[in-house]
């Protein structure tokens, strides 16, 4: 299991016959990725590494039926590259180009939101399921396949983070890097949501930086609505503050986003913060550890239940393994499907509650504006 | 990229943003020659890319234009936070009867533009947000549909009773906005907007900064780029697409990536070294970069070794392998340099190293700690 890319992934690369874009679409070809198509404009019928090449998305999704695309197209173009997937049906689009400017991102957000579709960056790394499939430029040779999570604001570091993950013998399910522009399609919060609701992740690592209040907002999150353990990291511990103008930064802000303020809000919120990338395994087996005791019981009567299942329904010993196997699946399915209800229901009551404290205040702010209008008048 | 006060109002004239005469001056006859034009008295500003110039005495008034050529004497040349004043503004001076605030920045939290306005303006203005923050209001513009002028004047009613006022205020917020979405702006501020006696309402000062990443489509505003107020090392950095902070310590970084440039910087700290810069030599490089980042990085006299730390991604680690021979054939570097290269094609990377006969680490933690002791015997 993973979260956003798996196995069915099918995969358009946009920007294809440019230099980063065709070295990653036959990186991401040798290492299982089903890539189905490319698209430049004006380049359509030929092919790179084997790969069609396509002159519109919509011809590429209609030909390959490609879910997914990943966009290496330079800054000017970015923006018209993910409004162009979104509109062809695509359901996530992964964005690497960095330098799209903050006023095209600041549109393009909530058009993809309104089609339904997924995007993840710009100005990112991509992301990775092992053995399953990889969109983007993570390399394919330093992940290993096993049940952490791994989210992160920047790229390179995330490498250095999954690197001492897999050195340390903790492999993952899905490793994503969100992009640290200012605006961006997915933030932490969406994934650590898609995380604790994957059944194969046991644990997640979150790796952020200075700037903004993500992390902070993050930390909140995961105290609430997280039953699996998380550790993070923080860079620009020793960045100088900036030469500041002006004071709007400050007023927004409220003077957060350091990383001491950032590693205070996670401490907070019980989340350990690692000193060094190298650090990140043995913290993260600490805190898997603390988790067992509180699972124990659920565990016990699961493999009970099961054991005796298994005794009725067969007679052969060697089958009994197998199927003990299938029925804990089942189980576990059962029950993941029962808490994944319950916060439905949770989440649903509260965007209730929001949308009802929401049209309050908008009421409110239309009284006042009537107030004042009279005052005007 | 920062623009000066004087750049910055007059994007807001062009804009129909009332602002006082003024002009800038590098000298102190420039000077004298403009507050004589206006033949009333006037402030003298100094112009230069950091906050908190009233308060280091960088604005004075001038009651003629004597006094504006005896005080642009003194500022130009002045240093604030380190940074050497080349250039003035000098500008009518208005009586102010009112201060208010208003700003416009892209807001993380909320991926929007928002709009703050506080009719508690002036150079305490982030003192009012943190004790007083009831008298700072705040509306996130949605970007697709522009700002509305309901929603400037529900903003300009909060910093004025009188009608004309109000309606003035919200022309300046409703100007502003478009000078912050058709420059590409991350940051545009008025601190203070002032009434002056007549009534009128104006800008008294400006501030913008520009997201760099527009600057491409925004010509006529990149060629406002001030070198000399910059930097000289970071103004080089720049030019080879690197991104370059110098700092105080003696172990130059090269890296690819802000965030594990960063880390980099953290651990060197950590195990008791200081960095002497922040450099992220980006993605997709070229080798030229990582000569240009060592030529950089040995032009500071305080650095006593270098470590380049690479995780390759879109990045090649060949790429930069190459790049490290050219910067040894070029700049013969006199410091130690020790390497790690990590990532995509890493194997071919090492292959072009191998003669070379570079110390190299393969982990993160001993880079820097190589570092640091060879940073000592040079020391």
């Amino acid at each position: 299991m993973s979260i956003f890319i798996n196995k069915k992934t099918k995969l358009l690369v946009q920007g294809i016959t440019g230099r980063d874009g065709s070295f990653h679409a036959e990186q991401m070809k040798k290492y299982g990725t089903n890539v189905v198509g490319g698209v430049t404009p004006g380049k359509g019928g030929t092919k790179i590494a084997g790969i069609p090449v396509f002159n519109t998305v919509s011809e590429a999704v209609e030909k390959t039926k490609a879910n997914t695309s990943v966009i290496y197209v330079p800054p000017p173009f970015a923006a018209d590259a993910v409004y162009e997937a979104a509109d062809a049906g695509i359901e996530l689009i992964v964005c690497i180009t960095e330098g799209v400017p903050a006023n095209d991102m600041m549109k393009v957000v909530p058009f993809v939101k309104a089609r339904g579709a997924r995007l993840i960056g710009p100005n990112c790394p991509g992301l990775i399921s092992p053995d399953q499939s990889k969109v983007g430029i993570l390399p394919g040779t330093i992940v290993k396949k096993g049940n952490v999570g791994v989210v992160s604001r920047s790229g390179t570091l995330t490498y250095e983070a999954i690197w001492a993950l897999t050195l340390a013998g903790l492999g993952q399910t899905t490793c994503i890097g969100i992009g640290g522009d200012q605006v961006i399609g997915t933030n932490f919060i969406d994934v650590l949501d898609a995380f604790e609701k994957d059944a194969s992740t046991k644990a997640v690592v979150m790796i952020g930086e200075i700037g903004g209040n993500d992390e902070e907002k993050a930390a909140q999150f995961i105290k609430k609505n997280m039953s699996k353990p998380v550790v993070a990291f923080i860079a620009g511990q020793t960045a100088p503050p900036g030469k500041r103008m002006g004071h709007a930064g400050a007023i927004i802000s409220g003077g957060s986003g350091t990383a001491a303020d950032k590693i205070t809000a996670l401490n907070k919120a019980g989340i350990p913060v690692a000193g060094s990338p190298t650090e990140i395994p043995e913290l993260l087996k600490e805190q898997m550890k603390k988790v067992k005791p509180a699972k124990k019981k659920t565990a016990a009567r699961t493999t009970k239940t099961t054991k005796k299942k298994a005794a009725k329904k067969t007679a052969k010993k060697s089958t009994k393994k197998k199927t003990a196997k299938k029925a804990t699946k089942k189980t576990t399915k059962k029950t993941a499907k029962k808490t994944t209800k319950k916060s439905a229901k949770k989440s649903t009551k509260k965007t209730t509650k929001k949308a009802a404290k929401k049209s309050a205040s908008k009421k409110k702010s239309s009284t006042s504006k009537k107030k004042s209008t009279k005052k005007a008048k | 990229m920062n623009l000066h006060e004087y750049q910055a109002k007059q994007l807001f004239a062009q804009a129909g943003i009332p602002v006082p005469p003024g002009e800038m001056a590098t000298s102190p006859i420039a000077a004298f020659d403009i507050a004589e034009r206006y033949n009333k008295p006037v402030m003298v500003k100094a112009q230069v890319h950091v906050g908190g110039r009233g308060k280091a005495g960088g604005v004075k008034y001038a009651e003629n234009a004597e006094a504006a050529r005896v005080l642009a004497t003194k500022i130009i040349g002045m240093d604030i936070k380190g940074l050497e004043v080349k250039k003035v503004l000098v500008t009518v001076a208005e009586e102010i009867l009112s201060e208010a605030y208003v700003g416009i920045i892209l807001d993380r939290a909320t991926q929007r533009p928002v709009i703050m306005v506080s009719p508690a303006g002036g150079i305490d203005i982030e003192e009012v947000a943190a004790k007083t923050p009831e008298k700072i209001f705040k509306l996130a513009v949605d970007p697709v549909e522009g700002l509305k002028p309901f929603q400037a004047r529900d903003l300009a009613y909060k910093l004025y009773r009188d009608i004309g006022q109000v309606r003035q205020a919200a022309d300046i917020i409703m100007k502003l906005y478009q000078v912050y979405w058709t420059s590409d702006a991350s940051l545009v501020e008025i601190n203070p907007l002032v009434t002056v006696p007549g009534g009128d309402v104006v800008a008294l000062d400006a501030k913008m900064n520009i997201d760099d990443n527009g600057l491409y489509r925004r010509k006529e505003i990149a060629e406002m780029r001030d070198i000399e107020a910059e930097e000289p090392s970071e103004v080089k950095a720049r030019e080879s697409d690197l991104s370059f902070v110098k700092l105080d310590g003696n172990i130059g970084c090269i890296v690819n990536g802000a965030g594990l440039a960063m880390a980099t910087m953290d651990l060197v700290k950590r195990y008791g070294g200081e960095p002497a810069n922040f450099l992220d030599i980006g993605g997709s490089s070229n080798p030229a970069k990582v000569v240009a980042a060592m030529s950089i990085i040995l032009s500071d006299p305080n650095v006593k070794a270098i470590l380049i730390n690479i995780f390759g991604g879109i990045t090649r680690c060949d790429d930069v392998a190459n790049g490290i021979v050219a910067a040894y054939n070029e700049l013969n570097p006199s410091v130690p340099v020790v390497v790690r290269l990590t990532g995509t094609n890493e194997a071919e990377a090492q292959k072009i190293l191998a003669s070379m006969n570079l110390p190299t680490e393969d982990t993160l933690d001993k880079v820097v700690q190589k570092a640091i002791s060879l940073a000592d015997v040079v020391a």
